[in-house]
């Protein structure tokens, strides 16, 4: 019992503090790329062949760019932008540091994950209100974002817990966060027990994550 | 109300140009029911989502109420489009939504304020008998009831005209029936015009002042829907009318049978339907009628009885009694049987 107690008094402030350092990271890092992804993925599905705003250039080129970014792991990434990341949040350590590859990381996912969304809403209920007369823009909120929202929540759940194994990465460049923890204290210092709490805070964690995800979707979807 | 001059769609394929509607001209009056009917194939999707402008006609002019919308910038298009309902096969019913909001959430884009929107919603959802179901969403309801809601969306706009996009495919006939009448319902009470198209001649049978008969993109043959029952002159129209009754022997059975008399088909439209023709054909003449085939189809301006008879008697006998049957109103077409050569 006591040995528990122990641990508990040596790791917890530690812990506590890595699981908010997580927080912020998958926090900030999927506020500006649901920010970027969302209009991201409305970009790619409107300007597709057929479709409202069709414009092969702008299409492919959204394409390319996004298939790019996709092609480079998160631990390569972190490291081949840091001049870019130094252009924008001026340093490349720390949690502000890890923000910029994490939204770049993240942000195609989303717009990925948006697309397919989006392509699942029926044509017809598009045609349907051009028919009635109503503008694109309406069209593009009141009906395909509306009936995408089930689908959304679901890639925005698939993409949090991504965005939850990315900053695990993130101690490279000394941003904290639960991966670092057991990484360090767990694998490069043996402190078995430590990484074995922090693997278990964060199998709670990307459980409770998809299932208010999955529960959200389902709430809205009224199927 | 609903005019199309000279329209034409193609389309670009791997294969070449696709003309899916040639040269299509259609006038619908006020009031009115038109159908235009098809094979899956035929262009009749397409050349009613030129009606709206959902595709845009290569060639031609779409008039609605004298207006002239081929020639309208989109702003005004979409105006425009606000008179004009259109009901499809799939219902495009919005999932999320509650019946009351897939009726209601056009009405606010179109930006009627709540209170509007509300008398609007609660009024059409009565007409098409769902006024307890507002609060459903559409996959809690049946095929029929989804398609009323649709109606009801397309109604609460108060258009002039509606476009109905094979609105009866995906139901079955009893809830076929039902729509129908509801359709025939808010043509009268509501004077909406009503272009529809369709694949089922049972749908023409039922509502339609005029019918269209399309193939290949063309309109291989029009009239008004007596007509139409009456004097098929297409094969294709022919073929459409057999699957409401059976209107063909077998060319096997035609030539055993005109080895004694000849077979005819007379058709009965309006007066002639009321008289007993054959019992005076078997009276005046020496010949002997044997009904093969008879039905009666009624038709919305109208009745049309179809009967095929074996005139038993000699040559001249029958060829009198034919005359005399056409004498008097009956539309007689002889049937042939196999050629010998």
């Amino acid at each position: 019992m006591s040995r528990i107690d122990q641990f508990i008094e040596q790791w917890l402030p530690i812990i506590g503090e890595s699981v908010v350092q997580t927080f912020q990271m998958v926090g900030i890092s999927l506020f500006f790329s649901v920010l970027i992804g969302i209009p991201l993925g409305i970009l790619i599905v409107l300007t597709r062949p057929g479709q409202a705003l069709e414009n092969k250039f702008i299409y492919q080129i959204t394409n390319l760019i996004i298939n790019i970014v996709r092609s480079v792991p998160f631990i390569i990434l972190l490291f081949f932008i840091i001049p870019f990341t130094r252009l924008i949040v001026g340093t490349t350590i720390g949690v502000q540091g890890v923000i910029v590859p994490l939204v770049i990381y993240t942000a195609p996912y989303i717009a990925r994950l948006m697309e397919s969304a989006l392509l699942e809403v029926e044509n017809g209920v598009i045609e349907a209100y051009t028919a009635m007369g109503i503008s694109t823009r309406a069209i593009i909120w009141n009906v395909l974002l509306r009936e995408a929202r089930p689908s959304i929540v679901l890639g925005l759940t698939i993409s949090t817990v991504s965005l939850i194994g990315a900053t695990a990465m993130a101690g490279m460049v000394g941003a904290g966060g639960l991966g670092d923890l057991a990484y360090r204290f767990g694998h490069l210092r043996y402190e078995v027990d430590v990484m074995y709490a922090t693997v278990v805070i964060l199998i709670i964690l990307v459980q409770s994550i998809q299932s208010i995800g999955n529960r959200i979707a389902a709430n809205i979807k009224k199927d | 109300m609903i005019e199309l001059e000279n329209v034409s769609k193609e389309f670009k394929s791997k294969s070449g140009i696709v003309k899916a509607v040639n040269q299509v001209n259609i006038q619908v009056n006020k009031g009115e029911i038109h159908g235009v009917i098809g094979y899956s194939g035929a262009g009749k999707s397409t050349l009613i989502r030129c009606v709206n402008l959902l595709e845009q006609p290569t060639e031609g002019k779409v008039f609605i109420n004298g207006v002239e919308l081929t020639s309208l910038p989109l702003p005004k298009l979409r105006e425009t489009r606000n008179k004009i309902g259109m009901i499809f096969q799939g219902f495009n019913l919005l999932k999320t939504a509650t019946v009351y909001d897939n009726i209601a959430i056009p009405l606010k884009l179109l930006g009627y304020n709540k209170a509007q929107v509300k008398k609007r919603v609660d009024q059409y959802l009565e007409i098409v008998g769902l006024t307890d179901k507002h609060t459903n969403y559409p996959n809690q309801l049946s095929g029929g009831q989804k398609q009323r809601v649709a109606i009801a969306r397309a109604l609460a706009q108060e258009p002039e005209v509606l476009l109905s996009d094979e609105a009866t495919s995906a139901l079955d006939p009893e809830t076929t029936d039902s729509i129908l009448d509801l359709l025939l319902k808010i043509n009268r009470e509501l004077g909406i015009t009503i272009l529809l198209i369709t694949h089922e001649m049972n749908v023409i049978q039922k509502i339609c002042d005029h019918v269209y008969v399309m193939e290949n993109g063309e309109i291989v043959e029009q009239n008004t829907a007596i007509n139409l029952f009456t004097n098929p002159t297409h094969p294709t129209t022919k073929k459409f009318l057999n699957t409401i009754s059976q209107r063909n022997l077998s060319t096997s059975l035609i030539s055993q049978l005109t080895v004694t008399g000849a077979v005819t088909r007379l058709t009965f439209v309006g007066e002639s339907t009321g008289k007993p023709l054959l019992a005076e054909v078997s009276q005046k003449f020496n010949v002997q009628p044997n009904i093969l085939t008879a039905n009666i189809i009624e038709l919305k301006n109208g009745i049309v009885g179809n009967i095929v008879v074996h005139l038993i008697g000699d040559k001249d006998q029958v060829k009198n009694a034919i005359h005399y049957l056409d004498s008097q109103g009956v539309a007689t077409e002889e049937l042939e049987g196999q050629s010998h050569e």
